[in-house]
């Protein structure tokens, strides 16, 4: 990117793999603050890997993460366990859906308060004996609720997370995100199992989250409508490797992504 | 009564609650001028095995830990309050075998401070052992749990000097009265339910539903799973403690896997996960075990005599554990919890047919 400096998130040399499999190869990438940047490649390409190392579940075999907060500082984030990356202002989707299913919408959302709650467990036990922890649990509820309406989910907040429709799970994953204060969101697969409308309007929706929280967004996408809508700027994996960034524009016309996904004929013809 | 705001339903429901309770304490406080002993020893071992229940349910039904070790924490429990209020006269005539350490002769607290005594030593077993063991997941768990429990009953029958080996202890003082067992079991379902219903009680439950998607929301699941566990063992330590005070004798013969069953029975059959399906599953366990004790003693049926065949009612409780997994997996109460609300909508929907 043009500014060096300006770094949200940093990959450096990321190389991770399985036994024998390379699943990512020396990735270096910058995602810029306040950026909404794409990562797409076929399937199998190493995307979800990446992912995975960014947010600690995969520790990488060479390279480093580096996240920088609002504050300007910089963290080295590789080897910190998942909940450690979050706490430092890491919050991600996935794929498949991982709501919290038995629990309801609003609950869900609480849970990912938790993170930046400072009352401890033993405050609620006896009643009336922290005020103060009493209130925070109803704050977190109030803001729970609140954010629930902000995503248009108001009406479900008491419904068990299971028994939502599937767009609104999408959104109440986001939501649950969201309530864990993030400076930073990756989204995997945000418009997965949309129709166009749907997609259309999860477009406008990540663009104003980005505004309106003040968030650096980093995106897998399948969908290329999505990538090209939303994307300031987009990075290909294929096979583990880097093999083009840039602009939307540029992306739709270089050869080796559409080598990449559609085959060596189609990229010739 | 959908004419009540949330704040009056509230209300409502908090003086049902105080009220229901006060009038449960009046019946305890006279039953036992109207009802003869041993009703009234089942009443109370009703009381205990809640306790016991709650305490299991919270590693098992609300932490998803499957836990086989909870006799294990309870003979700790028992041990450690037994020791602390037999006087140092009685303990010199008990040890027979060995003679009895004097620091463990010496040590003396009241009733209540015993009590939580056996639930920190139990809760402090219960850290130790959680930490390795907590890496294990599903059937492991269980496995390592119960190997565990294993372990302190054979350190309970060989640590003579402290123990009294298999003998046992005796004339422990019948603290555990009817209203102090209840009074326990109140503070108990207070303080698991005032847990639960607070945002730790969703986080709780967060981890055992999906503990990946709990790490990426910042939670250490692994700290609440060891809190939680230990928090369980501490229950299970008061219980142990209130039995032994029941049955004013212990031996590490009590304590054995089939302990642990029966409170696997309670947890199961009132639903897992259910506070006040635990405290349902007591009543019925306890009471069942009680009255099938009938299939023991030699039967006469016509010209047809059955002798009595010891441990018959372990096997028909066995069958009926495995009715309940088939036809009903969730328990009386499945995952819900007994509410006032629930109650009162179901009376009105009752009257109005």
């Amino acid at each position: 990117m043009s500014n060096e400096n300006d770094f949200a998130l940093r990959l450096d040399g990321v190389t991770i793999q399985f036994g024998g499999l390379v699943a990512v190869n020396d990735l270096t990438m910058n995602v810029p603050r306040k950026g909404i940047i794409g990562l797409i490649g076929p399937n199998g390409a190493g995307k979800t890997s990446a992912f995975n190392v960014i947010t600690g579940f995969y520790k990488p075999n060479k390279g480093y993460v580096e996240f920088r907060g609002r504050d300007g500082a910089v963290s080295r984030i590789t080897g910190l366990p998942p909940h450690r990356v979050c706490q430092a202002g890491l919050a991600r989707t996935f794929q498949n859906i991982r709501l919290f299913g038995s629990e309801t919408a609003i609950q869900n959302v609480m849970i990912g308060s938790y993170v930046r709650q400072r009352g401890r467990w033993w405050m609620n036990l006896v009643p009336f004996t922290f005020p103060g922890a009493s209130r925070e649990e109803e704050e977190i509820r109030a803001n729970a609720l609140a954010l629930l309406e902000r995503l248009g989910l108001g009406a479900y907040a008491e419904t068990p997370a299971s028994s939502l429709p599937y767009g609104a799970q999408r959104r109440l994953e986001i939501a649950r995100a969201l309530a864990t204060k993030p400076e930073f969101l990756l989204l995997d697969e945000p418009a997965a199992g949309m129709n166009p409308q749907e997609s259309a309007e999860l477009l406008k929706f990540i663009r104003s989250l980005r505004d309106e929280f003040d968030l650096s967004i980093l995106l897998i996408e399948h969908d290329m409508k999505v990538v090209m809508g939303v994307c300031e700027y987009i990075w290909v994996l294929d096979q583990g490797t880097l093999i083009a960034d840039g602009s939307p524009e540029d992306i739709r016309m270089n050869p080796k992504v559409v080598e990449a996904y559609l085959g060596k004929e189609a990229a010739h013809a | 009564m959908s004419g009540l705001n949330s704040g009056d339903k509230k209300l409502r429901n908090n003086a049902l609650t105080i009220f229901s309770a006060a009038a449960l304490a009046v019946c305890l406080w006279l039953a036992p001028t109207f009802i003869d002993a041993y009703k009234v020893r089942i009443i109370n071992l009703i009381a205990i095995n809640a306790i016991l229940g709650l305490s299991l349910n919270l590693i098992y039904g609300m932490g998803g830990m499957f836990s086989l070790g909870h006799s294990g924490f309870m003979a700790i429990g028992a041990y450690v309050s037994a020791i602390l209020i037999i006087t140092p006269d009685q303990k010199q005539l008990m040890w027979i075998l060995d003679p009895i350490s004097p620091w463990v002769m010496n040590l003396q607290a009241p009733f209540l401070l015993s009590l939580i005594a056996a639930g920190v030593a139990a809760a402090f077993f219960g850290v130790l052992i959680s930490i390795p063991v907590l890496r294990l997941g599903g059937d492991y768990l269980g496995i390592a749990t119960l190997g565990f429990s294993e372990i302190i009953r054979i350190l309970i029958t060989n640590l003579t000097p402290i123990t009294n080996g298999p003998l046992g202890l005796k004339g422990i003082p019948p603290h555990a009265s009817l209203l102090m067992s209840y009074g326990c079991l109140a503070v108990m379902l207070l303080c698991v339910t005032r847990l639960m219903r607070s945002n730790f009680g969703n986080v709780v439950r967060a981890v055992r539903d999906d503990e990946v998607a709990a790490k990426t929301m910042g939670i250490d699941t692994f700290r609440i799973r060891v809190l939680v566990f230990t928090l369980g063992c501490f229950g299970g330590g008061v219980g142990g403690a209130l039995m032994g005070n029941l049955i004013t004798t212990i031996d590490p013969k009590m304590f054995m896997i089939t302990q642990t069953y029966s409170l696997l029975m309670i947890v199961v059959v009132g639903g897992l996960g259910s506070m006040t399906g635990s405290v349902v599953g007591a009543i019925l366990i306890t009471t069942m075990l009680e009255w099938l004790r009938f299939v023991e003693n030699p039967i006469t049926i016509g010209s047809l005599n059955i002798p009595g065949i010891p441990g018959m009612r372990m096997v028909i409780f066995s069958v009926l554990l495995i009715a309940v997994i088939i036809f009903r997996r969730e328990g009386i109460m499945g995952m819900r919890e007994f509410s006032w609300g629930w109650l009162l909508r179901d009376a009105k929907k009752g009257g109005a047919k």
